[in-house]
């Protein structure tokens, strides 16, 4: 057969859009696995757990963050965009004073955060918020 | 988009004051609920005609670091602190004797990093306080001298600016320290490097603008040593002046060299009226 | 055991019965993720604190799993009840084994 350049560039520009597809498919399936696990596979209703994080990250390498799940009995925190999305899992034991907790983490880019809780009933909840990580400027 | 049209979003950007701009904001800053911290106040007389008031650093970051910077817990350069005490109290060097020998308790010296840096009339220079802590570790105490910004330097810095925090800053800039200030203050308002930018280009003319994604300060010094969020530890004034210069595209100076004591001597005095603050947490 | 890894504990003196406090806690310890490299191009290793718990007289007040994308020196603030005097025990567990421990008291008052 015999390929015009029209044919060659089309074939070409397929090539590289199948090549980009299933590294975005890894990521998202990382995270789905991430919580299917933490889950055991039921449904994650909206509500109930509250996820504190600022709306621009001033620097990606320490970002505050905060989740308050009255009644849950465990909160995991996922970053969907870092190279592992598994940021902690917060056990809550019989003394805790509520079911909430702070901490500061590492983003990699302006990615999802979520946070899903397991709540005393055994049914799981999720809240999920955009942080943007900036790079770049004079600071470095 | 060509690097024409970039060029012209960044200089439009940096021209125009309201566009893309985030001033100051207008929060108070008291540490662990007592000590009280002037970040703003009227600009030492020197700066007559350059700024009407000047402004600790501390306003131009996001809320969540602001709030980092309120509780010696929760701001994480007091680990280097809480190391430097300890530094304090061990005896060290041919003398066999610790800091606390001749100075006591490290709350005794409070008021000795707002006049940093500051002529040392036997050394016939301009010292700043890592130097003079280096004299006291070679000359009194028989150890070695640290490096600047180096070692035990920065949590020893640190520890003599927390003790100092709220009183005002006040560097003098006359006497015989006034040469090495001029020599600072031409350092200040050179330009260097590829992208020709001197510190005032900056910290003068833009503070409160955003250059990327950075919201530029004035620049003041009160502040240091600072914990940065983006390397998790503490750093000190001689380690920025490189940053910035290298970020210019230039061969910058060496942390303690003479171009750098010029400079810090000249951009403490800057701040003049600020409270200390080191060490505070920044991005 | 990892270098210069120091716990640092903020827990309230005294409480009334059935108090509910905040504690905060600090950890130095770099949390090496096993993303870096080193100049030559090889990945640093992994090295970090992996698990953090808080008991109060021997109950669970919280157990956290910690990943690699928990920040140098990690920091943590959470809630808990005091329904007697006692004490509380914070542990941090480390990648290399080791273990770190703190304690403070509380009395009621």
């Amino acid at each position: 057969m015999k390929f015009s350049r029209r044919d060659t560039l089309a074939l070409g520009a397929g090539a590289v859009a199948l090549t980009v597809l299933p590294l975005q498919a890894n990521a998202a399936t990382a995270v789905d696995d991430l919580i299917a696990t933490f889950t055991g596979g039921a449904d994650v209703g909206e509500g109930g757990v509250t996820l504190t994080a600022p709306e621009i990250a001033e620097n990606g390498n320490t970002v505050p963050v905060g989740i308050d799940a009255p009644g849950a009995t465990e909160v995991l925190i996922v970053a969907a965009g870092n190279p592992n999305p598994n940021v902690a899992t917060f056990k809550f034991g019989e003394l805790a004073g509520s079911q909430s907790a702070s901490t500061r983490i590492r983003l990699a880019g302006t990615q999802d955060v979520m946070a899903i809780a397991k709540m005393g009933d055994g049914s799981f909840k999720k809240a999920s918020q955009t942080v943007k990580v900036t790079i770049g400027g004079c600071g470095g | 988009m060509t690097i024409k049209t970039m060029s012209f979003i960044v200089a439009l950007t940096m021209t125009l004051p309201t566009l893309g701009a985030a001033d100051a904001d207008d929060d108070k800053l008291v540490i662990n609920e007592e000590i009280a911290i002037t970040t703003k106040t009227d600009a030492p007389a020197h700066l007559d005609g350059v700024f009407d008031e000047v402004m600790s650093g501390w306003h131009f970051r996001s809320d969540e670091t602001q709030a980092m910077e309120m509780d010696d817990f929760d701001n994480p350069g007091m680990i280097f602190v809480e190391d430097a005490i300890e530094t304090w109290n061990t005896a060290e060097g041919t003398e066999g004797k610790s800091c606390a020998d001749c100075h006591g308790a490290p709350e005794d010296m409070a008021g000795v990093k707002p006049t940093y840096p500051k002529w040392n009339a036997a050394a016939d220079q301009v010292f700043t306080l890592q130097m003079q802590v280096n004299d006291c570790r070679v000359n009194r105490m028989g150890a070695e001298a640290w490096k600047t910004d180096k070692g035990g330097s920065i949590p020893m810095e640190a520890l003599l600016s927390s003790v100092s925090r709220g009183l005002p800053m006040n560097v003098a800039i006359d006497g015989p320290g006034r040469e090495t200030w001029e020599k600072g203050k031409e350092i200040y308002y050179t330009r260097y490097g590829q992208l020709q930018l001197s510190c005032a280009n900056c910290h003068e003319d833009n503070y409160g603008n955003m250059i990327r994604a950075d919201h530029l300060s004035q620049g003041q010094v009160n502040g240091f040593p600072t914990y940065r969020l983006k390397n998790t530890k503490l750093n000190g004034a001689h380690s920025r002046f490189k940053g910035c210069i290298r970020d210019t595209r230039a061969e910058t100076f060496s942390p303690g060299s003479p171009e750098f004591i010029a400079l810090e001597m000249y951009v403490a005095s800057r701040g003049n009226g600020l409270s200390v603050e080191g060490p505070s947490v920044r991005n | 055991m990892a270098q210069g890894v120091k716990p640092r504990v903020k827990a309230p003196k005294t409480a009334a019965a059935g108090e509910t406090v905040t504690l905060k806690t600090l950890i130095s310890h770099k949390m090496e993720s096993g993303q870096r490299k080193d100049k030559d191009g090889n990945v640093i290793p992994r090295s970090i604190i992996n698990r953090f718990t808080c008991e109060f007289n021997g109950k669970s007040v919280i157990d956290v799993k910690m990943e690699p994308s928990i920040s140098t020196n990690p920091y943590f603030e959470f809630e808990a009840v005091v329904p007697e005097a006692g004490e509380f025990k914070f542990t941090w567990y480390d990648d290399d084994g080791s273990v770190y421990e703190e304690a403070k008291s509380v009395k009621i008052g």
